[in-house]
Formats: C-alpha cells, structure tokens, sequence
C-alpha cells in the first residue's frame, strides 16, 4: 500500500542536515545554560562564591537567554521543518530550505555574538533587558539576528506550505503542518513587537543617537512578545501531544477539527495579554489591565480542550485493548516507550504548571507572587518542564529517524532513568521555589540575609533545596548530553516518525480553518483593542526619555 | 463541529470556572478598591530631588493613623529621607515611590505591599499593619550588581 | 522542485479520504477522561482558591 511504502522511506538527507544542526545547537545551549544554572543554585544558597570577578548576574543573563531564547528557538524551528518535510511532500524545497539555513547562519551567528557580550559583562541585563539598564549596542544587534533569523526560517516554511496548498487545491493540510504554520505566524506577529522595541528604540538610544528612551513603551513592547513566547515554547510540545503522540501510543488523532480550533484560539488569545506581566506597574489603567487578565484567562480555554483530547485518545485506546473500570485504561499505555514517557511526564507537570500560571495572571492576587520565586518556579514547570521533557521526548525518535538508525532497549531505559532524574530534580527546585516565593523571596536576586532579618532566614533551608534539585537538574542536563550522544550511535536501522491518524469518527476540519486572512485579521482587531489606548497614555507620558545606566 | 457529550460538560465547567474566578477578581478589583498598583503621575527625573513630593522624603502623617511615606528606589538602596520609617499598630501607610535610575521593585515580604518602581512614574500602595514589628522592605527587580542588597525596613510598634 | 502530486499526498490525506462525514463520538465511553478531567478543574479550583484567601488574609 501507498501508506506503507510512504512511511519506510528514509528522511531526506538534506533536510535531516539542517535539522539535525538546529537540533545540536539546542543542545549545546543547554549544556552551556545548564552549567550557568547549577552555579546559580549554588551561588544563591551561599555554598559557593564566584571566582575570577564572574557575576551571579552575568550566569543568569546567560543561563535566560541560552535556556529560554536559543535552546527553545533552535529546537522549535529544526523540530518544525522536520515536520514541514515529513508532512508536505517528503522533502523540503530548495528554496525552503535555503531559507532556513540563512535562518540558522543568522541566528547562529547572534547567539554567539550575544554569548560573547555576556561573557565579556558588556550586557548583563537578563534576558529581559529592562531599560534604561543599556547594554552594549552589539548585545543588541545580535538580538536583531537571532530574530531575523527565525523569520528566515518562518518564511521558508510559509514557503512549503503554500506550495503544497497550490498543488493540492482542495485538500485539508496535513495537522502538524497546520500546527506549525500557526506556531510560527505566532512568532512572527509577537515578535514584531520586541523587533520594534530593538530596532526603533534600544539601538538608537544606545548607539546615543537619541538622548532619551521611553522605559514603559519599551517595557509594553517587550512584554508584548514576552507572552506569546511562552506560547510559542508550548504549541510545538502540543504538536507533539496532539499529533505523534497518539500514533506512539498505537492509537488515533481523538479530533483533528477540535486541535485545530485549540490552535486557532491560541493564535488569537496569546498576544493580546503582556499587560499581565506589567500588573504591578504604574502608567497602565486598572481597566486596561483587567481586560488583558480576561484575554488572558480565554487562552486558557484551548488547553481545556487539549487536556481532554488527550485523555481521550489515551482512553480510546485503553478500551480498545480490553481496558475496563474507569482508569483501567492507563495501565495499557505504552510507559516503557520513552517517545511516550517523556512527553507524558511533561503533560502530568503541565497541571501544576498550568495552576501556577492562573495565579499569576489574576489581577490584584498577583501582589502575593509578583517578582518573587513563585514565578521562577512556575516557568520552571512551563518551559523548562513541559515543554523541554517533551523535546527531549521527541529527540529520542527525531535524531534515529533521521540519521537512519533505531532505538533500543537500552535507549529507552537511558531515557526513562534521565526523565525521572529531571522530574526529581524539578519537583524539589521548583516546589521550593513556589513554597519560598509564598514567603516572600525575590527571583532574580543573588545570595541575601537582609541584614539578618528573620523573614530571610526563613527562606534559607528552601534555598538549599533549590540547589540540591537544581544540582540533580544539572545530572540531567548531562544524561540528557550523553543520550543524544548515544541517539548517533545507535545500529542502523529505520525509525518512525510518528504521525498520528485521525480517528475514523472524527470529521473533516471546516474550510474556515485556513482562511488565514481572516483569523489575522482578528488577531489584529484584538490586538489594536488590547493595546491602543493605553499605548497611546505611555506615549502621552510627559515624564520625557531616560538616558541609560550601567549599573552592573 | 461535532463535540462529545463529556467533552462539552466538562468545557461550559471549565469556562464558568474562569468566569467565576473572573467574576471576584473583577467585583473586588472595581468594588472594593483592590486595584494593582496602577499610579498615573509622571515626575521629572532629571531634578527629582528638587520635585514634590520627593523634596521632601520621608513620613507624613496625614489623620490619626494614617500616612504618607515618600520614598525613592535607586541604585542600591531606598532613600526614605533622614530615617528608616516608623509608625504606630493599626496605622494605613501609603507609599509612593519613583526611580532616579533604573527600574527597581518594592515589596514588603509576606504582605500584599508590592509593586514596581519605574523611572519617570510614581507608584503607589497602600497597606495597613495590625501586627507590631520590624518588616523587610526589598526590591525584587533585576537592578544591577548590588541588588540584593537592597533593603530597609518599616517599624511597627 | 519536481515533486509530483503523488510524492506530496502524505500518509494522513490517504487516510482522510477513507473518513466518514457523520460522526458518532457519543457512542465512545469517556467517563475515565471526564472523571481526569474534572480532577484537575478541582485541582485549579483549590490552588487558585488558596491563594486567593492567602491573598485576602495578606491584605490585612
């Protein structure tokens, strides 16, 4: 059959190369961000003290930026061309995948550069980079790569779609290159709002060719794209979950209309809420901030959807097996399969995580959590659990499918040991880290006993768990280092990549779905509304400019 | 679209979940003054020190319990004018605070005293100390090499 | 850029073609996903709900 033959074939030995150089990329950044984590722990807990003039603040710029911006931004765009291949013909076009090595050259090359800036202290201002905190110029500009780049590569992908869509009047696009194409116009739109900030108001300002900065347009802009960031780490993970892991587990695509519509109202939802991390901010009306807290709280609608879509293929599947009773069905899954384990362990994480996230957004409540190690925690269980178990879940078959190897046994259980190393590790960082930012404790903030002042003292035996999980953490990272060293190793051989049929009940996706003109031109209407009038208050500011401080 | 039984159940539960929660923080934020801290006035920074109501830091006491305290966040420390504060139990103190510099934080651990102090903006909060003793005042946001030390306090008594 | 049609259908538009229109989800038995999911709208009930309160007990 078609289908059969479809699937042995082996991957396209051009598009694996990029892939795979996306992929180790990521990995080296986390190695690096992992080492610059572990010091951290050890620095805030006062076991260790840092030798040779290195700030704390310097390793957590570096750890921020590695972790959060380039091992998420490198995996994403190789995990998604990978998938843009499998799904829309088999191999990418030329032109896409020029388009994504000139992604990958410029974002490489601004990682480094920023890498080499935060080495040599010239932009120790975390990977926020709050004004008027001014960073060296060539902190900035390397910024302007890494996001030039991943347009490159957006664009290339837009690119395939579009062709296939052209050769395939009619037809409904294959789920994981929806998904991506949503994922990426995501980031597009969300990031033309820190490009904006970088280019019209960071780099002039630091280069001093204007006097003064507008800290609260730069800090709306940033924030503007902070949020759909974190979508942006998430809708790939939720590829993952909605599309391969179904095919993993042996079963079928629960609804494939329904992972549309949750994507569709995350490309709406996700962008119109930056306020909620500027709640404790003067210059914003409470109005304005209370109406973000609402788009906020309908993002969270999708992931209701997700949540029971994947339940139900997992029970769908039970049943089918003969599972009986009403949690019979999840002894059938697959737990020894590590392209099941990982990612499954980050979806058990996404519940807490999920809490945790809806406590932050609330409004005045935010008070209790704002700035304090609660938040730390949370993202903590977000991107670096989540979304990065589920990377290292899908790296397991990535790399073998395409270097043309398979795994093993022992893969699988190297894997499981890493997974449950890191989900030790985090449940104590971060657990303690929710619990001691309840009491009050600072994120982002070195070793302090405030004079003595009996509040910090009582924060001290949490931080010494912080550093015992973050020290297992960093175990992982090199379990995690070493696996990815054995995936190259592994016999020859073939393994699947794993896309997920959909269920024979489910029905077509309507036609609306990819009327892209359309759900922009919401995501615009909601955004305009979202942020016009208070843009227009910040710019009214008669406060003036700020010139910069270096202050570190 | 064609949607389970269950799985409808379980969204209209889900969404009159967050409506609910919507719903109280919406009432307390708009009915009961529970506001984020949201302060509108814009002060110059160049000549901050010369601007009321930062030429005069400190403690004003406004009624019977009830103050002011004019305090700035700089680099690195809070400038509270000529002594850290001190008011009696039971007194509402509303802090209004702005950066010479930087954007720095102002939180009082284990209170709901907590909001960001940013340049060229005052901030406010109000908060009011039933319980005697010494509170922490510190600054949770990122401001450079010496920001954890920070710190001063509020005396309660 | 020779692809044909053929080499562009992938394995999940083969398998849409066999799809039937009309739908019958209602026939599956999802009592375990609701009852799971209902677990964890409990779980965000009850943690939103304690910060909340720590959040009242905090305002003084």
């Amino acid at each position: 059959m078609n289908t059969v033959q479809q699937s042995e074939q082996a991957f396209d030995k051009k598009d694996s190369k990029l892939v795979i150089s996306h992929i180790i990329f990521a990995f080296v950044a986390l190695l690096i961000g992992g080492i610059a984590g572990l010091l951290q722990g050890l620095v805030r807990s006062d076991m260790i003290q840092l030798p040779a003039g290195i700030g704390y603040y310097q390793l957590l710029t570096a750890h921020g930026v590695l972790m959060a911006l380039i091992f998420t931004t490198f995996f994403i765009i190789g995990f998604l061309f990978s998938g843009m291949s499998k799904t829309l013909g088999g191999k990418l076009l030329p032109r896409a995948r020029t388009l994504g090595w000139l992604g990958f050259i410029h974002m490489g090359f601004g990682t480094l550069v920023a890498t080499v800036m935060i080495l040599l202290n010239k932009a120790t201002v975390l990977y926020t980079f709050y004004a008027p905190m001014q960073a060296s110029p060539f902190f900035y500009f390397a910024l302007v790569f890494v996001v030039v780049g991943t347009w490159m590569s957006a664009a290339g992908m837009i690119y395939q779609y579009r062709y296939w869509k052209k050769e395939h009047k009619g037809e409904t696009t294959p789920l994981t290159a929806y998904m991506s194409i949503i994922t990426m116009s995501l980031w597009v739109i969300a990031t033309l709002g820190v490009a904006v900030e970088v280019i019209f108001q960071l780099i002039p300002w630091s280069l001093g060719w204007v006097e003064g900065i507008n800290i609260m347009l730069s800090r709306t802009l940033f924030w503007y794209f902070g949020h759909p960031l974190v979508y942006f780490w998430l809708l790939p993970a939720y590829i993952c979950w909605y599309v391969m892991i179904p095919k993993i587990i042996g079963g079928k695509i629960f609804s494939d209309a329904l992972a549309r519509l949750s994507f569709i109202l995350f490309l709406l939802f996700s962008i119109p809420v930056g306020f909620h991390h500027q709640l404790m901010e003067p210059g914003i009306s409470p109005f304005w901030k209370f109406l973000q807290v609402v788009l906020t709280f309908l993002v969270v609608i999708p992931s209701l959807m997700t949540a029971f879509s994947l339940f139900a293929s997992f029970e769908i599947y039970g049943r089918s097996k003969g599972a009986k009773g009403l949690f019979g069905w999840f002894k059938y899954l697959p737990w020894k399969d590590i392209r099941f384990f990982a990612p499954f362990m980050g979806m058990l994480i996404f519940i807490p995580a999920g809490a945790g996230g809806l406590i932050n957004a609330s409004n005045q409540m935010n008070a209790v959590v704002h700035n304090t190690l609660f938040v730390t925690g949370h993202f903590h269980l977000t991107v670096a659990t989540s979304v990065t178990l589920t990377f290292f879940g899908i790296t397991y078959w990535l790399i073998p499918a395409m270097t043309g190897r398979k795994l093993t046994p022992k893969m699988h259980k190297l894997g499981r040991m890493q997974t449950w190393v890191w989900v030790a590790g985090m449940a104590m960082m971060s657990g303690a880290m929710h619990i001691v930012g309840l009491f009050g404790s600072p994120r982002r903030t070195a070793y302090s006993d405030y004079n003595g002042h009996p509040d910090a003292a009582a924060w001290e035996p949490y931080y010494i768990i912080m550093a015992v999980g973050g020290t297992v953490l960093f175990i992982a990272v090199l379990m995690m280092i070493y696996n990815l060293y054995k995936l190259f190793t592994l016999p020859k051989g073939y393994e699947e990549y794993p896309i997920g049929e959909v269920s024979d009940l489910a029905e077509k996706p309507p036609k609306l779905f990819e009327r892209w003109g359309f759900w922009v031109s919401i995501v615009v209407i909601l955004i305009l509304m979202a942020y016009t009038i208070p843009v227009i208050d910040i710019l009214n500011n008669p406060s003036g400019g700020s010139k910069g401080f270096v202050t570190w | 679209m064609h949607i389970h039984k269950l799985e409808k159940i379980w969204l209209v539960f889900g969404i009159g979940m967050l409506g609910v929660f919507l719903l109280i923080l919406g009432i307390s934020t708009f009915s009961y003054g529970l506001e984020p801290p949201s302060a509108h006035q814009a002060v110059n920074m160049e000549n901050l020190y010369d601007t009321p109501p930062f030429d005069e830091l400190g403690l004003n006491k406004l009624n019977d319990k009830e103050y002011e305290a004019i305090l700035t966040a700089y680099v690195f420390g809070f400038n509270t004018g000529d002594e850290e504060f001190t008011v009696p139990v039971g007194s509402t103190v509303h802090f209004k605070a702005t950066s010479p510099d930087v954007v720095h934080g102002f939180e009082i651990p284990g209170t709901n005293a907590n909001m960001m102090v940013v340049p060229g903006i005052i901030n406010h909060v109000t908060y009011t100390f039933d319980e005697p003793g010494e509170y922490l005042i510190l600054c949770n946001e990122y401001c450079g090499v010496g920001h954890e030390i920070m710190q001063t306090t509020i005396t309660v008594k | 850029m020779s692809q044909t049609t053929e080499e562009m259908k992938t394995e999940k538009e083969v398998v849409r073609l066999k799809d039937n229109k009309k739908t019958k989800h209602e026939e599956v038995n999802l009592k375990g996903t609701f009852a799971s999911v209902m677990l964890l709208g409990g779980f965000l009930i009850i943690t939103w709900l304690a910060v909340f309160i720590l959040f009242l007990v905090r305002n003084g």
